[in-house]
């Protein structure tokens, strides 16, 4: 009998197991512990529209405090688990407190991955992960401040567009050859790097930070080249780990993050895990993962809710992510590895162009720049492994569901 | 505070107050309402707070933008009426709106 459900993580993946639990008629005691002293919130924002203060802080929870008392949750925030006892089946938290559970489901997020440079250290040095480290990257964002972001990924260049809107003098120092190397086409790291840099935001790639300097607090970046960045305010967006030490410590399988299976059960059949801290497998793409996105996140949470209720229910999700830059929608279905042949759809000269992965003539992954309907479109495609016909994908005049 | 009308495909309704300025969508979140999911947080990237509009109310609304256009048009089950909840924000004008969710998206 589970009579007891314990939630480590507050972000979106804890707030939706609770949903779905609550939903499907978990009825035993349910306990979510929060190492923030906040409602679980949308963390997608905090490098937008909360950044530039266009969305109030009270805009920022998913549901509120009714809603947990409504559902019978036990809301043990600003707390962390400080220790994992999976054989005794116990939580101890950071006040000490100890939870048995029936069930146990990690949702623990992923932090920023650190600069390692000298200097690092230095007090000015910023990142962006929680509602906590906005207050002072806002501070700087002051007209004219010159803003220097490590970085050309999703967080640093969203916070650059917001750093820009907000008139200050923005660096991008980017170690590649080119913008979101790792998660998008070469046409579409151009496209973004000429939108920025219409909106006068400085970009540098191929460059490498070699330290920072400042007397007292950081003021200034230095590169390999010798080429020195003065920075009011300095943000890092240079990837992130997965928090899995509770999980590692404890004795459960780690790689990457918390190894978990299709039904995202972690080594141990008492304890699942969701979100941005597994390494799961896909099994449309054939692969471990390890996803960074809302939509994985709430999939995953969703997946361990039912299981740890006796289901045998399997997490096969074709992933998506978006970014939003200026007034650019980026919007990204599938997983572009192992791709054979890539097709640009339209001229990104109009501001609107999508650019299509397949391999083995199966649609893989599709990249949409402000552009709605191949995306949704390829949402259905690819999780049917659909195969485009590919004078019909080249044409941009032939709707993409009309291709296969 | 505007009354809003979230009518689910059983026959089920859920009336909520809303604070003006927020999206509908956001007022079906904090409320609970099944089927609306809202993924994106009301950034016009996932067509999961997809909903229809009583047809009384559909013309009354600012015309949704060319992204939510497109949105709709492969979203599950589009028909007259239908709107992504995160960008219809919440006016005075809106009070006794009802809108449906759609079937696929329920439960």
């Amino acid at each position: 009998m589970i009579s007891t459900i314990v939630i480590i993580g507050a972000g979106q993946a804890g707030a939706q197991a609770i949903d779905t639990l609550r939903r499907e008629g978990y009825q035993g005691r349910l306990i979510l512990v929060g190492d923030e002293p906040h409602l679980p919130y949308q963390r997608p924002p905090l490098s937008k529209k909360f950044l530039s203060g266009e969305l109030p802080m009270e805009r920022l929870p998913f549901r509120h405090q009714s809603f947990y008392d409504e559902h019978g949750v036990e809301l043990k925030l600003g707390t962390r688990a400080g220790e994992l006892d999976p054989t005794a089946r116990r939580v101890t938290l950071s006040t000490g407190e100890k939870l048995d559970y029936d069930r146990l489901l990690l949702c623990l997020g992923a932090d920023s991955r650190r600069l390692t440079c000298p200097g690092a250290d230095l007090p000015g040095v910023h990142y962006l992960r929680s509602i906590a480290d906005v207050p002072v990257i806002q501070e700087g964002l002051k007209p004219g401040a010159r803003v220097v972001i490590i970085g050309g990924g999703y967080i640093g260049l969203e916070t650059a567009a917001t750093a820009r809107k907000m008139g200050c003098t923005v660096h991008v120092l980017e170690m590649a050859d080119r913008l979101m190397n790792r998660v998008v086409a070469a046409n579409v790291s151009e496209y973004f790097a000429h939108e920025h840099r219409t909106q006068g935001v400085h970009i540098v790639c191929n460059t490498r930070v070699l330290r920072l300097e400042g007397l007292g607090r950081v003021e200034r970046v230095v590169c390999a080249d010798g080429t020195i960045y003065p920075a009011d305010l300095l943000v890092a967006g240079v990837g992130a780990v997965a928090n899995m030490r509770l999980a590692a410590d404890a004795g459960l399988a780690c790689d990457n993050g918390i190894v978990v299976d299709e039904h995202c059960r972690t080594s141990d059949p008492a304890i699942y895990a969701a979100g941005d801290c597994t390494y799961h497998p896909s099994l449309r793409f054939d692969m471990r993962v390890r996803l960074e996105s809302v939509d994985n996140a709430f999939e995953q949470a969703k997946t361990a809710a039912q299981n740890m209720q006796g289901r045998s229910v399997v997490h096969d999700r074709v992933p998506w992510f978006w970014s939003d830059q200026f007034d650019n929608k980026l919007l990204i279905v599938g997983l572009s590895q192992g791709h054979d042949q890539q097709v640009t759809r339209g001229d990104p000269a109009t501001r609107s162009f999508t650019v299509c992965y397949l391999k083995g003539g199966e649609l893989l992954a599709v990249e949409a720049i402000n552009q709605a309907k191949d995306y949704m479109a390829a949402r259905k495609l690819i999780a049917e492994r659909a195969r485009p016909d590919l004078d019909k994908l080249a044409d941009p005049n032939v709707p993409l569901k009309d291709c296969c | 505070m505007p009354t809003l009308h979230f009518d689910q495909p059983d026959g089920s309704r859920t009336t909520v107050d809303a604070p003006v300025g927020i999206s509908l969508m956001e007022a079906a979140r904090q409320h609970a309402i099944p089927g609306i999911v809202a993924l994106c947080g009301g950034a016009c990237a996932c067509a999961t707070c997809h909903v229809y509009v009583d047809a009384s109310w559909f013309a009354t609304l600012e015309p949704p933008e060319e992204m939510e256009l497109g949105m709709l048009e492969s979203a599950a089950e589009p028909r007259v009426g239908s709107r992504l909840s995160c960008q219809v924000p919440v006016t005075a004008a809106l009070d006794g709106l009802t809108v449906s969710v759609p079937r696929c998206q329920a439960g």
